[in-house]
């Protein structure tokens, strides 16, 4: 790992100050993915400002939403009472994600900054449109198991690989950012960006700017069926080839309304947001879950070594929502 | 005892003979390589100085009760702070990406992985390494339970497995086999003990009791 300065500020206007002083440095929180960069060469900040100082670590209660400070670290979130209750499939969401070690590290600001493990950006002698823009996408006709499905383009194929944010997408979470401008809000759905023609931006969030908490719509609908399910190569601490964030609001044996998103599928966490409308007013049935995971699917397009995903990707739908609903 | 106590010093005198060996020819071809503004910073003794090139910062931090003052560069890790300077080693380097859970300590009483952690943000904290489990000769119900129910084969794994282990059973995450195998899935044993760990943490568990 090259050499860097550090620096730990108290506040977080000394932070954000700090951030636009010099154009080579980088919040760190957790680490668990930034200090793995810097070990290979992928990311080669000049200073580290350690914002873990900063009071940022709370979850509570909010007028009809929770608050999570983006300090939160992801065990605290996850075991977290409120989380648990209320919002259970974020809490699902994050226990699929890494393993305890990293998850009493990673912090809710980190895991969405977090970037993709596609191995040709991690491998500094390979071509990499998002690691060195303009070298061109290794992974389009390469080793591209592990690639996106939806949304991607000629530039980019690589997957956002995040269990949480699938479920803070799902669960129509807001983002709120800090800047010495003040603060701003975005929607969740909106943080996150397809690779277009950039896919060296990851996100929305500008420079000079900081994540500081995420405000989760606090709807009880939606707590009682929630179902988080990660299919991945081993049982247990691996990448998602698809997950399905699934929540319910069922009276009777009618679908009131559905929340569905998608991890392991594309640059961003994959809303459903087609199929959540055809499936509002259903009735709990396979016919009608096989429908809707055909309408997810409709703008799929595999690249060789992921077709495998065109079929395991509608089946994990079909599969939660049957689970989720009590069909199985 | 008596006779794993003379065992333990025959194998900690080897160790170190070897780990000195290591050390000493590393240097010898750091100096065979090393530019000549080095060297002769060296043979004037002056190799703190050139060490100063790299700017250190100051660092408190308290090892298995001990409480060190210290000076790192910021790009030095938990784990190689323990290893190469506080001479603890051990806390394995398996992976050192993160990937393996044999760096695996408890800062603050969290378990974490020491190689993706940098010394510098342990400031002020409190480290505990396999080093630190044991009271003088007598081994935490952890270890005794790895070593009954043979929970290791080549043992590389072994330190972060124990550390990982204890934080399952303090965290509650230890009440059924599928518990453990999940929450111990951060610490890969490529020997394959894993039903003889999951033995020796069930067997903690059951016991109860502060670990």
């Amino acid at each position: 790992m090259i050499n860097f300065d550090y620096i730990r500020p108290s506040t977080q206007k000394a932070a954000i100050a700090a951030l636009n002083k010099d154009a080579t440095s980088q919040f760190i929180a957790g680490g668990t993915n930034l200090v793995d960069l810097m070990k290979r060469g992928v990311a080669v900040p000049q200073k580290l400002i350690d914002i873990n100082n900063l009071p940022l670590k709370n979850i509570e209660q909010g007028k009809g939403f929770i608050h999570i400070g983006a300090l939160a670290l992801n065990s605290d979130v996850a075991e977290h009472e409120l989380i648990t209750k209320k919002l259970p499939l974020l809490s699902q969401a994050l226990k699929a994600g890494a393993s305890p070690q990293l998850r009493n590290m990673a912090t809710v600001g980190g895991n969405m900054m977090q970037r993709t493990r596609c191995p040709y950006f991690y491998d500094t002698t390979m071509p990499c449109n998002k690691r060195q823009p303009g070298t061109g996408c290794g992974a389009l006709k390469g080793y591209n198991r592990m690639h996106a499905i939806f949304g991607a383009s000629e530039k980019c194929i690589a997957v956002h690989p995040s269990d949480m944010c699938v479920a803070l997408t799902a669960l129509d979470a807001t983002v709120v950012i800090s800047s010495n401008k003040g603060d701003r809000r975005i929607h969740f759905g909106d943080f996150h960006r397809l690779p277009g023609t950039t896919p060296e931006k990851d996100n929305n969030l500008q420079r000079g700017e900081m994540i500081t908490a995420i405000e989760v719509p606090d709807n009880d609908a939606f707590s009682k069926n929630a179902l988080y399910v990660k299919i991945r190569d081993r049982a247990s601490y691996a990448f998602a080839l698809v997950s399905v964030a699934a929540a319910l609001d069922i009276k009777g044996n009618t679908i009131q309304n559905v929340r569905l998103a998608m991890g392991g599928v594309a640059h961003k966490p994959w809303r459903l947001t087609s199929a959540e409308n055809f499936l509002k007013g259903k009735i709990a049935s396979v016919e009608n879950f096989k429908q809707t995971a055909a309408i997810a699917m409709k703008d799929a397009k595999g690249n060789g070594y992921n077709n495998f995903k065109l079929k395991l990707a509608p089946n994990t739908i079909v599969q939660t929502l049957k689970t989720v609903s009590g069909l199985s | 005892m008596t006779q794993e106590n003379a065992c333990g010093k025959d194998e900690t005198s080897l160790h170190h003979t070897r780990r000195n060996f290591l050390k000493q020819s590393s240097a010898l071809t750091a100096l065979a390589l090393a530019p000549p503004s080095l060297i002769n910073a060296a043979g004037n003794n002056l190799d703190e100085k050139a060490a100063e090139y790299f700017e250190k910062q100051s660092l408190k931090i308290e090892v298995n009760g001990i409480r060190h003052q210290l000076s790192v560069e910021p790009r030095v890790t938990l784990l190689d702070l323990l290893r190469e300077q506080l001479h603890l080693t051990g806390s394995k380097k398996g992976c050192d990406y993160g990937q393996c859970g044999a760096c695996t300590v408890h800062v603050n009483g969290k378990r974490v992985l020491s190689c993706l952690s940098l010394a510098i943000m342990q400031d002020s904290k409190k480290v505990t390494t396999i080093e630190g489990l044991a009271n003088g000769d007598t081994l935490h119900p952890m270890q005794e339970a790895f070593i009954k129910h043979d929970g290791f084969q080549c043992g590389y794994c072994t330190p972060g497995q124990i550390m990982s282990a204890i934080a399952c059973v303090r965290e509650g995450q230890a009440n059924t086999e599928d518990d453990i195998r999940q929450y111990m899935s951060g610490n890969i044993c490529r020997c394959g003990a894993y039903p003889n760990i999951v033995d020796a943490i069930m067997e903690v568990k059951q016991k109860g009791g502060t670990i």
